[in-house]
């Protein structure tokens, strides 16, 4: 399924735009332990890409990881309920932000570790096609995450078992607080090239684009075409954590963050639908994201008799820390 | 007396080693503005290129400290998080622990790896919550941590002049520990050697980092019924077992309480050092992290894993009650 469709993309851009709203003011509220990374001024890039996937296709995030995890299809409720450390969550509390996951939509996971996903998606996809399916995977990263060796060998193994997978770097210009230009020698889609893979650079903040560009590279792949990279050139809109909010760290010059926060994801796709319609997307979108407040808020949290339980997936019993 | 915070005590202890030594310098992720709270003014001071902001390229990074050491230098590197010490493991274990002895003597590798908010910081959950010094303790890499401010500032003194690699992991727990401290009382602390912070009678109680604050609650707790000795050893390896010997000798009861996992872990090489040595009035007795511990995200289950203040009661109440 490519879908294009315009309110399609338009309700999923404005999701995790209030997914990611609310989310912040339940880390004020002290109800999101840890805090979050902030998806804010992406969201077009998690949309336009899973818009052009099927339910069995694959993906792997990063520490900025909603977007993906919803995108791809997973329960808002339960995502937010997991974010709260309950045990109704996606990962019966155990995962939280970073490493939010629903293998049941094909979302193997966000990723606290950054570059480490590439690899994973690689042996998921291959696994798959060894398996007979035709699916396809996609990894997201970061534009810091192209300075691990890690990647980069999954690249290396991608390109030469051509695996398809797409390795989607979301360029938001900063690693924390360290810019690209500080940090990247060559370019991002030389590191591809250098793979012998296709690499495009595509507007991050146009979800029709993403699609567009992500719906052409995956059919490349389906038909039998090897991984391809597709630099989604982007911005983030708010804090890279939301200790951020507490704790002002001075490298965003104010005038490129009024840039930045001018080319709007959830307003670019906004404006292609009729006023009437956009405003039905919203109301939709407000009443499922009250109730999966309403749900998270309501759930039990997990008991800590239990605290290890999911260790071992071969029934082994961990001994207790002892006293 | 001025108040010093632990945090403040390593931004201390590294502002007076790059100001003493042109050899030492900086290198880690934020570290210009200074994300961790630990480098803030300190390439203001002693500019950018003692003060080096890092790509994410941990691996290389750390050989690369490595090969500037063996050229002269003594680099000392921030980790922003625990777990990264897993993916340069590699790096520190099989490269700068190894070429002194590989060369034959030729050289040495004085590099330290300073990791500010080991352990959980509550809510960062799986990826981002280990307590791996033991692991660097089995590998016979110097290991050191420090649970109060003076000691964080003379250990972190010392880990940099050392001539050998040195693991600093400064608990998240004890972050935030402020003490009175007069400013000329800043010394360097030797590596290797204990620190009583409360002496006892009947049970000698070894704490290691943050814990021996609960230790020491602990004890404050019992004063009435049980007196007990607070034993820190301050360096994990090269362990201070002369000092604990003397110790165990006395009180005749030995309980270990280490923020890691149970099986090889410190707590584990503690009890088995003790006994070979010293005839025990009861059985010794661990509390640590379980076995194979992950550390769950839910903030109950999270406090759950890790060793509490009432397992510390209880484990000291059975080797009174044994003997
Ligand atoms: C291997 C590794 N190094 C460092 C970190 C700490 N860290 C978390 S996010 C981050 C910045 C990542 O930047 P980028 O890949 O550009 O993603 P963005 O945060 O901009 O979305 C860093 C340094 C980590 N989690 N993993
Ligand atoms: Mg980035």
């Amino acid at each position: 399924m490519t879908d294009a469709d315009p309110v399609r993309l338009y309700r999923t851009v404005r999701l995790i735009r209030r997914f990611e709203e609310r989310a912040i003011e339940l880390v004020r509220s002290g109800h999101i332990v840890g805090g979050i990374h902030p998806y804010l001024g992406q969201e077009g890039i998690a949309a336009g890409v899973c818009a052009a996937l099927r339910a069995d296709d694959v993906v792997a995030g990063t520490h900025r990881g909603h977007g993906h995890v919803l995108a791809k299809g997973a329960d808002p409720a339960r995502m937010l309920a997991e974010l709260c450390g309950r045990a109704t969550g996606l990962n019966a509390g155990r995962g939280g932000s970073m490493h939010a996951a629903d293998l049941g939509v094909g979302v193997l996971g966000a990723n606290a570790i950054v570059g480490a996903s590439g690899a994973i998606i690689t042996g998921a996809v291959w696994a798959r096609r060894r398996l007979g399916a035709d699916a396809v995977g996609v990894s997201f990263f970061g534009d810091g995450a192209v300075n691990e060796g890690m990647l980069l060998e999954a690249f290396n193994l991608a390109a030469l078992w051509r695996v398809p997978v797409l390795f989607v770097c979301e360029n938001n210009g900063y690693a924390t607080t360290m810019p690209v230009a500080a940090a990247v020698a060559g370019s991002i889609p030389g590191r591809a090239e250098a793979f012998g893979m296709t690499a495009t650079v595509v507007d991050g903040q146009d979800p029709e684009e993403v699609h567009a560009v992500t719906a052409a590279a995956v059919a490349r792949m389906r038909a039998g075409g090897g991984p391809e990279l597709v630099e989604a050139r982007t911005y983030r809109f708010d804090a890279h954590h939301t200790f951020e909010h507490a704790v002002r760290l001075d490298y965003r010059p104010p005038e490129e963050v009024a840039r930045g926060r001018s080319r709007d994801p959830v307003a670019i796709q906004g404006a292609r639908l009729p006023d009437a319609r956009r405003v039905a997307v919203d109301a939709e979108v407000e009443a499922t994201l009250t109730a999966a407040v309403e749900f998270a808020l309501a759930s039990p949290e997990p008991d800590p008799v239990d605290a290890l339980a999911y260790l071992y997936a071969s029934g082994l019993t961990a001994r207790t820390g002892g006293g | 007396m001025p108040r010093l915070s632990y945090r403040r005590a390593l931004t201390r202890a590294l502002a007076d080693e790059l100001a003493r030594d042109e050899r030492v310098f900086l290198l880690g992720e934020d570290i210009r503005v200074a994300a961790a709270n630990v480098t803030s003014g300190l390439v203001k001071r002693f500019g950018p290129e003692r003060v080096r902001d890092t790509p994410l390229s941990e691996q290389a990074f750390t050989s690369f400290a490595t090969g500037a050491a063996l050229a002269g230098m003594r680099p000392v590197i921030e980790f922003q998080i625990p777990s990264l010490l897993f993916l340069v493991f590699e790096q520190i274990v099989n490269h700068a622990h190894k070429f002194p002895l590989m060369t034959g003597g030729q050289c040495a590798v004085p590099v330290t790896y300073l990791v500010p908010g080991s352990g959980s910081r509550k809510g960062w959950a799986g990826q981002h919550s280990d307590h791996p010094y033991s692991l660097f303790a089995h590998a016979g890499v110097t290991t050191v941590v420090p649970a109060t401010p003076a000691d964080a500032y003379g250990l972190l003194v010392s880990a940099v002049r050392c001539d050998d690699p040195v693991v600093l992991f400064a608990p998240a727990g004890a972050l935030d520990v402020r003490e009175d401290v007069d400013a000329a009382a800043l010394v360097p602390v030797p590596l290797g050697r204990a620190r009583v912070h409360r002496p006892g009678d009947d049970v000698t109680v070894v704490a290691v980092g943050h814990l021996v604050h609960d230790a020491l609650a602990v004890a404050e707790e019992l004063a009435d019924q049980v007196s007990v000795e607070v034993f820190d050893p301050r360096t994990l390896y090269p362990f201070d077992w002369d000092s604990l010997v003397e110790s165990v000798a006395r009180t005749g009861r030995l309980v270990v309480v280490d923020d890691a996992n149970r099986s090889c872990g410190v707590a584990g090489e503690v009890i088995a050092t003790v006994v070979e040595r010293v005839p025990l009035v009861a059985p010794p007795r661990r509390v640590t992290r379980p076995d194979g511990a992950v550390l769950p995200f839910a903030p109950a289950l999270d406090r759950a894993v890790q060793p509490g203040r009432d397992q510390l009661l209880a484990a000291i109440h059975h080797v009174m009650k044994d003997g």
